[in-house]
């Protein structure tokens, strides 16, 4: 095996320093730092030279797979291409060297940012106010859940049950325990669909809300929306919106048309900034008229002449983040929008969806597609009949497709598939990617046939070859030791 | 095939009756589908279940699964070998990796479960593509 990059503490010699800094040339108090909080022993802090210092990180920087080195079809993470415009914009000073605590009259441009992304995402979403303190999506729909609980409790209404598909993504169940809820999952039915009947069993006087993504999870829009929504409402229950999916449907449709009442899109995502590394994200809500009094603050007011945070919203659930959200996401999200405008985010939707039907109709019959509909911006496929002929499994395709340079798509979600494939290749790829992933899936699949266990091994051209995950899982070893220690 | 010693549920856990106490574990086919183990939150020795109702949790490399309780009663001892070895849940299953032992609230839920015959039926049928 290739050696791997050698941790920085290994590569430390004495003395070396990669930026030294002059003398102080000011006299050092005695006692600026209290007696017993000064450190006796110096820190054993990893002493490397500038060039060895940068060949390190570069050198890891290579061993990275992102949306900038190669396609990275990871359904239900929305991993398009981010326009560097994006990163120009947000990296102005007016915008990067502000503080948050300067007075609004200095800082007026942000504001105003932040004033007119909040009304275009109002307007995309078909909501009427939108906060953009959430710093992620499943921040947003704690945030969102939060709201609709507080919306319950002033009516004077207990209700605690959350009702889930068996689709949805594992953060919405999470999220709901996390504000007090109680889940209650329904089977989807064979349309790969909310099943009404489930849905009409449990949606009673203790349901706070349903939540759902549509287009679901596989990638598929159910069109019994209104009914659903009808059903919830009729329970005196809300709807609420998860914006994971919001590619496949701008300018085309909107959550609030739909009937939901709540939504949180994800500008990481959606809106084109990077992620995938952890963050920052942010997961913007926007409710209807009647969940607006409970909405986070502060929140920016415009009147005419001039832009101002205000605390004026007695009934607010309070702050759900420091300050006013991940700001400079929302920037790369504001230069998105603007630059596309109401029609380029149509097209958006449009090409999302039309490269993933690409893709899915190339990849079927090989792969068996257990939904046989028109899907919307993602899709799932599964390896069933190869599987069956030969053992080989979906993580086994997932680690081939390391080596031919792509990121695999996500697998084994959602769960109500064996062995999913989840696949989403984003509006930004041309149709000779696309090709070259199809490809490369296909010859995946022949060589399954022909040499199994080939597949069964890899990757066999990345760094290091298929990973015990499992044994990282049960032994977790995270940290250097100095040896001899 | 699954051992005909014991009852299963359709979530894939198993009862083996012993006096008035029932041990429980997770089937081969649950194991199988999981993958390799890499956690079990064990209940609480006392916890009172209902039938149906969440057990513990078991995590994979793959998800996290809920494992329910295929009979209503109280806890009266759980497996701790899988706190540090969850992996014996992957090679046996129906033997040193059971879960928990629960003193029966109503030892005729037994009867709701599936045989071992009827439990082979309908794995095949739910991965039946």
């Amino acid at each position: 095996m290739k050696r791997l990059e050698p941790l920085i503490y290994e590569l430390s010699s004495p003395g070396r320093r990669a930026y030294s800094l002059p003398e102080c040339d000011v006299p050092v108090p005695s006692g600026a730092i209290p007696p017993g909080m000064a450190r006796e022993i110096p820190a054993e802090l990893p002493e490397v030279s500038e060039v060895d210092l940068v060949r390190h990180f570069t050198r890891l920087s290579q061993l990275n797979h992102g949306v900038d080195t190669g396609f990275y079809p990871l359904g239900s993470c929305t991993m398009k291409y981010n326009p560097k415009v994006n990163e120009q914009a947000s990296r102005l000073p007016g915008f990067a060297a502000i503080h948050p605590y300067q007075p609004e009259e200095t800082v007026q441009g942000a504001l105003q940012l932040m004033y007119e992304c909040s009304r275009y995402l109002a307007e995309i979403a078909g909501m009427d106010e939108v906060t953009l303190q959430p710093a992620a999506g499943a921040h947003g729909e704690l945030t969102g859940l939060l709201l609709i609980k507080a919306y319950h409790e002033h009516r004077g209404e207990k209700r605690t049950k959350v009702i889930v598909p068996d689709s949805s993504h594992g953060t919405n169940p999470a999220s709901a325990a996390i504000g007090g809820l109680e889940i209650v999952t329904i089977k989807s039915d064979d349309r790969g669909g909310v099943d009404l009947e489930e849905l009409r069993k449990v949606a009673d006087r203790d349901c706070a809300a349903l939540m759902l993504t549509n287009p679901n999870t596989l990638g598929l829009f159910d069109e019994n929306i209104h009914v659903i929504a009808d059903i919830v409402h009729e329970a005196g229950g809300l709807l609420y919106y998860d914006g994971a999916n919001a590619n496949a449907i701008m300018g085309y449709t909107r959550p609030g048309d739909m009937g939901f009442d709540v939504v949180h899109f994800n500008l990481h995502k959606t809106f084109s900034t990077p992620h995938g590394g952890g963050g920052p994200g942010s997961g913007a809500v926007g409710v209807k008229k009647k969940l607006a009094p409970y909405m986070p603050v502060p929140f920016v007011t415009f009147d005419g002449s001039k832009y101002a945070l205000s605390y004026d919203k007695p009934l607010t659930i309070g702050k759900v983040k420091s300050f006013y959200g991940n700001f400079g996401v929302v920037v790369k999200a504001y230069t998105y929008i603007r630059a596309l405008g109401p029609d380029g985010l149509k097209r958006v939707s449009e090409d999302a969806v039309l490269n993933a039907n690409y893709v899915m109709r190339r990849l079927v019959p090989t792969y068996d597609l257990p939904y046989d509909r028109h899907c919307k911006h993602e899709f799932v496929v599964a390896p069933w009949s190869i599987k069956k002929r030969t053992g080989v499994r979906t993580t086994d395709i997932a680690k081939r497709l390391l080596d031919y340079g792509v990121h695999p798509p996500t697998t084994y979600f959602p769960l109500i598939v064996e062995e999913a494939l989840m696949i989403e290749p984003t509006e930004t790829e041309s149709v000779e990617t696309l090709d070259y992933f199809v490809q490369a899936m296909l010859e995946i699949a022949e060589e399954a046939e022909k040499d199994p266990d080939k597949v069964k091994g890899a990757p066999h051209t990345t760094p290091v070859g298929r990973l015990d995950e499992a044994g990282a899982a049960r032994n977790l070893n995270l940290r250097w030791r100095k040896p001899g220690d | 095939m699954h051992p005909a010693d014991r009852r299963y549920t359709k979530t894939h856990e198993w009862l083996k009756v012993e006096g008035a106490e029932g041990r429980v574990g997770i089937t081969h086919h649950a194991q199988d589908h999981l993958g390799d183990v890499v956690f079990v939150e064990l209940p609480a020795v006392g916890k009172q279940v209902k039938q149906g109702e969440q057990l513990c949790v078991v995590e994979s490399v793959k998800a996290v699964a809920d494992c329910y309780s295929p009979a209503s009663g109280k806890v009266v001892k759980v497996n701790k070998r899988l706190a540090d070895s969850p992996e014996l849940l992957n090679k046996d299953p129906h033997g040193e990796a059971w879960i928990a032992v629960i003193e029966l609230g109503d030892p005729g839920e037994v009867s709701s479960l599936l045989d071992s015959a009827s439990y082979d039926k309908f794995c095949e049928e739910e991965s039946g593509h």
